[in-house]
């Protein structure tokens, strides 16, 4: 398996409104990935279509060579921690583990106990009483000890406080190591996936902005600065991305397969996090006509 | 064995922190030949980061002969630096010493001289990526 998830011009409506355009993906197995992109933009809409929660209105989707949700086979195979932590308040964490042993073929009990006492929780607890951050790693574990080859998360760190947030990250990529897990993970918040991620899908507006290896979009991508220029007359590889101008400078990110041989521009390079705000920023300034053609392109 | 940190503020990457950690240590000695290196889980156990970041640390330095990944037992120091370069030390730390004080004879404050060697070390650096590309 050389692919977790494949779409082909994927797209959802809610009656009028459309939640998900055109989205055509191809994600590597062994990967971590991160979908960012602002509130609304559609991540839960695509992460419930790879698990089979919401049917695509038109386009396809496979998840590790099969329709998701479409067997109990491939059900075992995907786990899925969904926005708000789902867990039953009134009962134990124990109780959970029972639930998860009976509801999952290929359950592992021992992993789930040897979890839950590494992360601190206690059997006897109610669910209901859990903090955020414990109930986030009660949903992690019941999610692991499925033993899923492909793990998907909705924003689930984004609610934590810092250091909930460290030790679920931590937990999270202690797994993906120790069960060679390949993970998906959404967030509005890019900070936190900028050094767990190496694959990056940037969804704003229903859209796909931008997919594809960390390095090589970050290798990709230079900010110049230099003398005012001329956007139009810049070389016809740079694909501009944004560009600010004072009355001697400018600085520019451009998205390029060529170095950057002319000495009167400085080269940086750019962070995860700037690089998808500059997309974002760009989403935002673009008409949706415009917008349109560039993707066809 | 070592334990890594990451400065997050530093805007060098998590990749190349982890292999100028282990240089270093190799340079003051803190490794030494048969040292293992923290296996890839702990690594991304303590510092939450991507596996496949370690993995490329750990190959890079493999590929610079400084250390040997035995497949199910772990990654272990094959070389020492400490003693190598620092023989080369004291003469380039004279020249550095002369050329700062004919900066300082020309006029130039500490933040130009800064300025100075940043600029030039970064564009020999880009000379010789492109080169060797």
């Amino acid at each position: 398996m050389t692919v977790v998830l494949e779409s082909r011009a994927l797209s959802k409506r809610y009656g009028r409104r459309r939640a998900l355009i055109d989205c055509t993906l191809s994600i590597p197995a062994g990967r971590v990935a991160g979908l960012v992109g602002p509130n609304g933009a559609g991540k839960t809409t695509l992460l419930n279509l790879a698990v089979g929660l919401l049917a695509p209105t038109s386009g396809t989707i496979e998840v590790l060579g099969g329709q998701p949700a479409s067997s109990p086979e491939q059900l075992a195979r995907v786990g899925f921690v969904a926005q708000d932590t789902p867990i039953c308040a009134g009962l134990t964490v124990a109780d959970h583990l029972k639930l998860g042993a009976k509801m999952n073929p290929r359950w592992g009990d021992g992993l789930a106990r040897r979890r839950i006492g590494t992360v601190g929780l206690d059997p006897r607890q109610r669910a209901g009483k859990l903090s955020g951050g414990q109930r986030a790693r009660l949903a992690l574990t019941l999610a692991i000890a499925k033993r899923p080859e492909f793990l998907i998360l909705d924003e689930l760190v984004a609610s934590l406080d810092p250091l909930a947030r460290r030790q679920f990250l931590q937990g999270l990529m202690e797994a993906a190591v120790e069960h060679e897990l390949s993970v998906l993970i959404s967030s509005h918040l890019v900070a936190d996936l900028e050094r767990v991620c190496d694959y990056l899908i940037v969804l704003i507006e229903s859209r796909v902005q931008l997919a594809g290896d960390v390095d090589g979009l970050l290798t990709a991508h230079r900010l110049l600065t230099g003398p005012r220029c001329d956007v139009s007359a810049l070389p016809a590889d740079w694909q501009v991305i944004s560009a600010s101008h004072t009355d001697r400078q400018s600085t520019l990110l451009v998205r390029t397969t060529s170095l950057v041989t002319d000495p009167g521009w400085a080269v940086d390079q750019i962070s995860m996090e700037d690089l998808v705000l500059a997309y974002m920023s760009k989403a935002a300034m673009t008409p949706e006509v415009n917008r349109t053609l560039e993707v066809q392109r | 064995m070592i334990e890594f940190h990451l400065d997050g503020r530093s805007g060098v990457s998590p990749y190349l922190q982890l292999i100028q950690q282990v240089r270093q240590a190799l340079r003051l000695g803190l490794l030494t030949e048969g040292d293992q290196l923290p296996t890839v889980k702990d690594v991304v156990a303590r510092l939450a980061i991507n596996p496949n970041t370690v993995l490329k640390a750990y190959r890079e330095l493999e590929y610079e002969g400084l250390v040997a990944a035995r497949p199910g037992v772990g990654t272990f120091v094959t070389k020492t630096l400490a003693d190598e370069s620092l023989a080369a030390h004291g003469e380039l730390r004279t020249e550095l010493e002369a050329w700062l004080a004919r900066a300082r004879r020309a006029g130039l404050d500490e933040e130009s001289i800064e300025a100075l060697i940043l600029t030039t070390f970064r564009a020999t650096t880009r000379a010789t990526t492109k080169e060797a590309i």
